[in-house]
């Protein structure tokens, strides 16, 4: 026992990460017609009028049936919603910077109250596959805003190649990662230290990981034409923010872990 | 035409043939209209409400005597632990959300929330985390660390309770963050283009500064409760001085959460409190500017105060200056807004109607919470009532005499808007003494109590406390009764009660400018600002004095006192002194 309540508490802080997929049900359908008698795409709620739209010979506002909603035509119920997502996904990722400033100032605590740091006995840390591993998650960024840039010149097949060269590295930072617990010297209970090391890299990783399956779902969709288009892109430009941040935390965690 | 006409006319209320009243299935389902989760945050919360007043009460009920005679030791610290977490996480802080989400869009124009699925799901993480908690009594092991758990007491008090209790507040804790996220956006992106944050009603000032309270502080807790999860389940020492780990570092991680989480409870209900006297009062609202920038100055003064909870911890005695000064600075803006209430009542036509009653008692009862509190700030006096009940009568003033109170005015306040209803009034009256005589039964006799040195948080104590804990006792039945009469005239009048009309109160917040209930999606079209949101009692308004005017002096502002009808004794321009 436990263990269930743990995986369920940690999988609920994740359902904060539905921010990265596009709402279900789009906001509003660019597909409607706007046609000469209807200047602006009014779609009123009498399922009459929707007939009348798609057959285009009877004015609404002329219509008895509609006589109501004759005289909104201009402010129907169903104006194109303005886009959030970006500015709810920069207020969240200040949340989810908070629990990594907790998880910081707590390794902070820890260094500065106890009389040796590390605890002696600790083995030294090996910084090679770590430093290969931190130029890797780094040049990734630069990659993925490489995808970025591409979708915005409306270049759906560039934009698509960077994604996948991005979620291969971020892939290839995890691989790294799980290759240097298994060679470490010491486990999770091990020592203080041990078990900062191992959680605060452990829960970066799994922000890695759902990373990576943002950049993996993104190229998903972008795989039917026009799904991403220098006008809408949210799906690139979400996952792209969230992995500048992912990457950010690991420079933060590398210093106070691996070097100072 | 009077102030309200003028606001009303300027709006066309949504329509009630359109399909826009919801069924009563709709309420227990997933739904995504913010006036549907609203309400469910209120009623899901005012359930949890009663079953951590019954846990309360059990409480009480041992407490009478000085033996243990009622329940085990085992049993009434997992009561008093349930009855904190369920009152704090379950009760209070999603009812600020369940107003939150009722009102903000109402009152800023907008059809719903910017993410209204992120919203739903924010709440639906709320039962699910409630029944969890209770189930955990039985499971048989609940949770029984007190509500701040602190190890490595919680590390030894059973595995299973603390997981339930750490999960638990791991969904509500995440829930808040959703929300907050939720209202930040919708504050900052979806007001009418002619609202500007000045003319923005004050509930939404109060929920601004809150939600970035909860943005900032909520992370650290979760964090910190995850290096308990490892330290409860993995056997890592992070907070085990067994294994070289240090306590207090949770402390300060629990306190980054629990002290913000004083002003999250507290400032949605100065918020509504701030919007329920001046429409019952019939006068602007006393210092519009300073109640909304004070909120802020709250949340962020709240975030760099919570190690006064740990004085004796064995911190640093700087440390315990700098939290010591500006815990006592805070008292500053909660003044500021007190005041300006007051300022607000006086001369004006006040109605004492049920829910201008609890705003009244609000104010007081809180007045004497705040002052409990100044006291506790400084270091030589918490040091000596710290952990005894003297701590327990300032946080049930603060929390019940302020937050609870508050809950209840905000009810009685915006009972006709969402029920489409008048609640009855002299039930309400009957609920209104009945609480404040139970609630000052309740808890004034423990500040005695603690200054003679009882101890919280156990279930025995010196017989020559016991005559005092019988009032306490009594007093906290009192309050169990008072919750019947509310209860039943909610119910009877959401049934049967008075239509209430679109606007029954004559207020001028654009909540009140569409039909009761509202329509889905609220407007017919985009409201209009005729007024200022509390431009009350102007019927025969000082003209002269410009809404905006290039010279600071003259320049008003729609929300300013300066344009009532002058009294020459203390009128602020000078002409109107004869």
């Amino acid at each position: 026992m436990g263990h269930w309540a743990l995986g369920m508490g940690y999988g609920a802080l994740g359902m904060g990460h539905c921010f990265l997929l596009p709402p279900l049900r789009p906001s509003a359908s660019p597909a409607s017609p706007a046609s000469p008698a209807f200047p602006t795409p009014p779609l009123p709620h009498s399922p009459y009028t929707l007939k009348f739209m798609q057959s285009q010979i009877i004015d609404p506002a002329k219509t008895e049936l509609n006589h109501h909603h004759a005289a909104e035509v201009s402010v129907g119920h169903h104006e194109e919603h303005p886009d959030h997502r970006l500015f709810g996904l920069y207020v969240f990722l200040i949340a989810e910077g908070m629990i990594f400033m907790g998880l910081f100032g707590a390794y902070l605590a820890f260094r500065a109250t106890l009389p040796v740091w590390p605890p002696a006995g600790t083995p030294e840390l090996e910084l090679l596959l770590p430093g290969v591993n931190t130029i890797n998650l780094i040049s990734s960024s630069f990659v993925m805003h490489k995808a970025d840039t591409a979708i915005k010149k409306n270049d759906a097949r560039g934009a698509r190649i960077w994604l996948a060269i991005t979620a291969v590295m971020g892939a290839t930072f995890l691989v790294g990662q799980v290759y240097e617990y298994t060679h470490l010297e010491f486990g999770l209970t091990t020592n203080l230290f041990a078990s900062s090391f191992y959680v605060l890299t452990g829960f970066h990783g799994l922000h890695v990981t759902i990373g990576v399956l943002a950049i993996v779902a993104v190229l998903w969709r972008s795989r039917l034409p026009g799904h991403y288009s220098n006008e809408k892109h949210f799906g690139i430009e979400a996952a792209e923010i969230y992995w500048h941040f992912v990457d950010v935390i690991w420079i933060i965690l590398f210093g106070l872990l691996y070097l100072l | 035409m009077t102030q309200a006409q003028l606001q009303e006319t300027a709006n066309i209320p949504a329509l009630l043939d359109e399909p826009g009243i919801r069924k009563w299935q709709d309420f227990f389902g997933f739904q995504t209209d913010h006036k549907v989760i609203g309400i469910q945050y209120l009623v899901t919360s005012f359930i949890f409400y009663c079953i951590g007043g019954v846990m309360a009460d059990l409480v009480r009920t041992e407490l009478r005597t000085p033996e243990v005679d009622f329940v085990t030791p085992e049993v009434y610290n997992s009561l008093f632990t349930l009855h904190a977490t369920i009152m704090i996480f379950l009760w209070i802080v999603p009812t600020g959300a369940g107003f939150a989400n009722y009102l903000i869009p109402l009152m800023i124009g907008a059809k719903d929330m910017a993410f209204p699925r992120l919203n739903a799901v924010a709440f639906w993480m709320i039962p699910p985390a409630g029944v969890l908690l209770i189930a955990s009594l039985a499971v048989g092991d609940a949770p029984d660390a007190g509500w701040t758990s602190y190890p490595p007491l919680s590390l030894v008090t059973g595995q299973v309770g603390q997981g339930i209790w750490i999960m638990s507040v791991l969904l509500l804790g995440t829930s808040s963050i959703l929300g907050s996220i939720n209202f930040l956006v919708t504050l900052l992106k979806m007001r009418i283009p002619s609202m500007d944050i000045h003319k923005m009603p004050l509930f939404c000032w109060a929920m601004f500064a809150t939600s970035s309270l909860v943005l900032v502080s909520t992370p650290v807790l979760a964090a910190g409760l995850i290096l308990l999860s490892f330290d409860l389940i993995a056997g890592t020492t992070f907070f085990n001085p067994t294994g070289g780990g240090d306590p207090v570092v949770y402390q300060h991680m629990f306190w980054f959460y629990s002290h913000p989480a004083v002003y999250i409870m507290i400032l949605p209900f100065f918020g509504a409190i701030s919007e329920i006297i001046p429409i019952h009062s019939r006068k602007p609202i006393f210092g519009y500017k300073a109640i909304a920038y004070s909120s802020l100055a709250i949340s962020f003064l709240g975030l760099i105060v919570w190690a006064h909870h740990m004085f004796t911890s064995g911190i640093p005695g700087w440390l315990r200056m700098f939290f010591m000064i500006t815990t006592m600075i805070i008292a500053v803006p909660t003044g500021i807004k007190i005041f300006s209430w007051l300022a607000t009542m006086w001369g004006g036509k006040i109605q004492l109607n049920s829910a201008m009653l609890f705003a009244i008692g609000f104010v007081g009862t809180f007045v004497i919470g705040g002052i409990s509190g100044v006291m506790l700030a400084a270091v030589p006096f918490d040091i000596h009532v710290h952990d005894t009940y003297f701590v327990v009568a300032h946080l049930h003033y603060v929390l019940f005499g302020g937050s609870v109170l508050g809950i209840f005015a905000a009810i009685y306040h915006w009972f006709p808007k969402m029920t489409g209803r008048m609640i009855n009034e002299f039930w309400g009256k009957v609920h209104f003494a009945l609480t404040i005589v139970g609630l000052n039964m309740t808890f004034l006799p423990m500040h005695k109590l603690g200054l003679m040195g009882m101890n919280r948080r156990i279930a025995q104590y010196d017989p020559k406390f016991t005559t005092l804990n019988e009032i306490c006792t009594y007093g906290s039945y009192i309050l169990a009764i008072s919750t019947f009469p509310f209860i039943i005239n909610a119910i009877w009048s959401w049934l049967y009660g008075e239509k209430a009309g679109n606007n029954p109160w004559r207020a001028l917040t654009l909540e009140w400018m569409t039909t009761s209930p509202p329509a889905i999606e609220n407007f017919d079209q985009t409201p209009v600002l005729a007024t200022g949101p509390y431009d009350y009692g102007l019927e025969r308004a000082n003209e002269g004095v410009p809404l905006s005017d290039p010279n600071p002096i003259l320049s008003a502002g729609p929300n300013s006192v300066l344009r009532a009808e002058p009294d020459p004794a203390v009128a602020a321009n000078p002409e109107d002194r004869k």
